[in-house]
């Protein structure tokens, strides 16, 4: 059998002449995160807000209306109720309850006392008290906080500290990006979202630096070329492979995201969002950056303007 | 670059083979076929996570300031007993916050009052002003020291009651400060063990006061009201001297036994306590002698002749759990401090299948979809690229064996990230060719500079990714962990089975068949 090429050999796509249009693109997905986290927050689940999350199966389709009419009846604050996967399962979510850790846990007991005889088994029970709520928070944000840095920290080694700002910018510029789409979906922020948008980090920083790999070696080849075209050569060299990888990652994800059940599914769209965004951010924001960065002190380099790209892109 | 060492080859091969064997358990883990097996091979499987097997997990705080109140208030007991003893007078003594205060009537007593509270308890630092005020207080390291000590005390007594109560490997373990987390595989409905776990069990036996007085009034000196049930099922009034006469501490033994039919729990003393309970029961035949159990009056027996053998039975209006359970907390004993859950995660048994059943379809298709397309794209190297692959799954699952690491569902999403993910190595190192083949090096000069030029590129990438798994694993709590665990394991088998293995496989290739073009 022949081998396929997915991309052909040779491309020369000048990706860094779009790379005005990637900056609004950019800019306006981080002004629309910002705005979103700003005016609606995160649907934080009951990992960092504290609260009691119940999963129910019950004999027969499950009758929504009726049962949150029963829940409402407790008086025990918002009660959010949701099918869940299929339509026999309901996902019970009831706010944190004011009176401490204890308070919480008799909200469990309420709800399974009213339920009765409904419900043909509890799926999962959570109960997450405010103070460990606080904590998980803390240890959230820290984390996050730790792996940008630790991240930045090996590039600048490896590389020149160009490198490091550019990768940290992708690395930003994703992470906001990835929160931004939890906060205007409104889908549930919780341990898992955490622990997926570490992974985008990862996914992204490896993206870049095959890029940054690539350029490095090419700035020692190449000691005339033009800083715009060594990019673009850098970017159209790697081409291949960050598709392929994106390809094998996603053909991975999207069996998850389908097969993998639901507790898994918001999990597995953070990831899905961070292969693609990832991707873009390699080309568009941690190359693009180092063009203004000066990496090379000699090079005095001409851009070209955006006509000659769409002739460029036309041609192809 | 075609020569690969023979030990290489061998560590290699040894290293994919031991992955097989260790990760072969896991696949007779549910029928029968594993019994019959010699018992050299190894039987170690995956620990599936709470998550993935269902139970309950969780967090219990120690609620260890209590545990200092008591202290301080057995401090001014002392003192209050101590002063009047030596005619020193005081007033406004109390426990305020985390000190003891009074002060001296005259001033000059300072030096005796001093002497007194040292003679009682030399832990506890005292400080008097000129004007005779006084501030009892425990050094931060003795609050430390009393803190955990009733952390660990609750976590021996904690895991007595879980082992007695037979359950299928209870886990308990101590967590930070004063957090102790106790996971139950298979129990999906905790209610009953969470109370029974956070009960005091505090037991003592008082005399009852036998003055005249209005339950509704508040109680005379030396007496209080406890409530308590009576054997018709009627909430009583007891009035209770608060003079403890025997004890629950001086327990050594219970057990739930039968009197007249009716479920009952026989307790036995240990010398100290057979002494106390039999002079009480000697000196005051007739009376009625109220067993508490957390300020509860259990039952309140009259006297009917002195007990010596430090030995006796409580019979309340019990149920056989009741009776059982009280005997079970008598015997691991009561607990120093109150506790209260933080947290709770339950899985039922069926959520838990489901989500086994999810894990094993998302990873099948997963891994099908990555390897028809990697054959799809690389031809022959795309096949040796796979071969690589399921060698990468056998050594996570040995690795994850050997370790005994538990599996949790974000831990199969770490996996089937892993299958997508792993193949990048490869297909960093398969382009590379490509291009240097383009450039027009030969064979073995194009794979030889593509796996060389390709390598650094991959240990960066792969460091990075990590680094962000290390952070994970230090941060994250319980499935979460699981993610990072499986993350790290598949990154560092990945790189291995790569720039190895694939390695191998193409070095003996182009040994045996000297092939003049490129098949990628």
């Amino acid at each position: 059998m022949r081998p396929l090429r997915l991309i052909p050999p040779d491309t020369a796509f000048r990706f860094i002449a779009l790379r005005k249009r990637a900056y609004v693109v950019s800019i306006l997905l981080i002004l629309a995160s910002v705005a979103s986290l700003a005016a609606q927050s995160l649907n934080f689940g009951i990992d960092f807000v504290g609260g009691t999350l119940i999963e129910v199966r019950t004999k027969g389709p499950a009758d929504i209306s009726a049962m949150r009419q029963t829940l409402s009846a407790l008086d025990r604050g918002e009660v959010g109720l949701q099918e869940f996967g299929q339509p026999t399962d309901v996902l019970i979510r009831i706010q944190q309850q004011p009176g401490g850790d204890a308070a919480q846990q008799a909200t469990v007991a309420a709800v399974k006392e009213a339920l009765g005889d409904s419900v043909e088994e509890y799926r999962r029970v959570e109960v997450v008290g405010p103070k460990v709520g606080g904590e998980l928070i803390e240890a959230g944000a820290i984390s996050v906080a730790l792996a940008l840095l630790a991240i930045m920290a090996y590039i600048w080694f490896r590389f020149e500290w160009q490198f490091g700002v550019g990768a940290v910018l992708a690395l930003a510029h994703d992470v906001i990006t990835t929160v931004g789409v939890f906060s205007i979906l409104q889908l549930e922020f919780n341990l898992s979202t955490v622990a997926a948008v570490l992974t985008i980090a990862g996914y992204s920083i490896n993206d870049t630096v095959v890029v940054f790999d690539r350029v490095r070696e090419n700035l020692r080849r190449y000691k005339t070329l033009p800083m715009t075209d060594l990019l673009n050569r850098s970017v159209n060299e790697t081409l291949a492979r960050t598709v392929m990888t994106s390809v094998t990652t996603l053909l991975a994800l999207l069996s998850l995201f389908f097969l993998g059940g639901e507790v898994i599914r918001d999990f597995a769209f953070a990831m899905i969002w961070g292969v693609i965004i990832g991707t873009y951010s390699s080309v568009w924001i941690a190359s693009a950056t180092l063009l203004w960065m000066g990496v090379r002190p000699s090079a005095t380099d001409e851009l070209p303007d955006d006509a000659e790209v769409a002739r460029t892109l036309g041609d192809r | 670059m075609l020569y690969f060492a023979r030990w290489k080859i061998v560590v290699i091969l040894a290293i994919c083979l031991l992955g097989l064997v260790y990760a072969s358990p896991n696949f007779w883990r549910s029928d029968n076929l594993g019994t019959n097996l010699p018992s050299w091979i190894p039987h170690k499987t995956v620990n599936l996570g709470l998550d993935l097997q269902g139970g309950a997990h969780l967090l219990i705080e120690v609620q260890t300031s209590a545990v200092l109140q008591e202290r301080l208030e057995a401090v001014e007991d002392n003192v209050r007993r101590s002063l009047r003893d030596a005619r020193i007078g005081y007033r406004g003594l109390g426990v305020r916050g985390s000190a003891v205060v009074f002060a001296l009537r005259e001033a000059g007593d300072a030096g005796r009052a001093r002497q007194l509270v040292a003679e009682r308890d030399g832990l506890v630092t005292v400080e008097i002003d000129d004007a005779g005020a006084a501030r009892l207080q425990y050094p931060p390291e003795v609050v430390v020291d009393v803190e955990s000590a009733a952390v660990e005390q609750t976590l021996e007594i904690l895991r007595i009651r879980l082992n007695e109560l037979g359950l299928r490997e209870p886990t308990i373990q101590r967590h930070g400060a004063d957090r102790i987390i106790v996971q139950l595989p298979g129990v999906d409905d905790p209610d009953a063990i969470k109370e029974l776990l956070t009960q005091t069990a505090k037991l003592t036996f008082h005399l009852l006061d036998q003055r005249n007085a209005d339950p509704a009034a508040a109680a005379p000196p030396g007496a209080r009201w406890l409530k308590g049930t009576d054997s018709l099922g009627q909430v009583l009034d007891y009035l209770v001297e608060k003079r403890v006469r025997v004890s629950g501490e001086r327990l050594v033994d219970a057990q739930q036994t039968f009197q007249d039919g009716q479920p009952v729990v026989s307790f036995r003393f240990d010398s100290v306590g057979a002494r106390q309970f039999g002079r009480t029961t000697g000196e005051h035949v007739g009376r009625p002698l109220a067993i508490v159990l957390d300020n509860e009056v259990i039952s309140a027996p009259r006297i009917n002749e002195p007990i010596l053998g430090g030995s006796g039975i409580i019979s309340g209006s019990f149920t056989l759990t009741e009776a059982q359970n009280l005997a079970l907390l008598l015997r691991a004993g009561a607990l120093p401090a109150p506790l209260v859950y933080l947290e709770e995660r339950t899985v039922g048994p069926g959520l838990g299948q489901d989500s086994i059943d999810a894990g094993k379809a998302a990873s099948i298709i997963g891994m099908v979809a990555v390897l028809v397309f990697m054959v799809v794209v690389y031809g022959l190297f795309g096949v040796m690229a796979n071969i690589a692959l399921v060698f990468n799954m056998a050594l996570i699952f040995g690795a994850l064996s050997l370790l005994q690491a538990t599996l949790t569902l974000p831990g199969i999403a770490g996996i089937v990230l892993t299958i997508g993910m792993a193949v990048d190595a490869n297909v960093l190192i398969f382009e590379r060719i490509r291009e240097e083949a383009r450039v027009g090096r030969g064979v073995i000069g194009a794979i030889d500079a593509g796996y060389d030029r390709a390598l650094k590129t991959i240990i960066d990438a792969n460091l990075t990714t990590l680094i962000a798994a290390a952070l994970l694993f230090w941060f994250g709590s319980g499935p979460v962990k699981g993610f990072a665990v499986t993350l790290a394991i598949g990154i560092l088998t990945s790189m291995f089975t790569a720039i190895w293995v694939a390695r191998l496989m193409v070095v003996l290739w182009v040994r045996r068949r000297r092939p003049q073009m490129l098949p990628i």
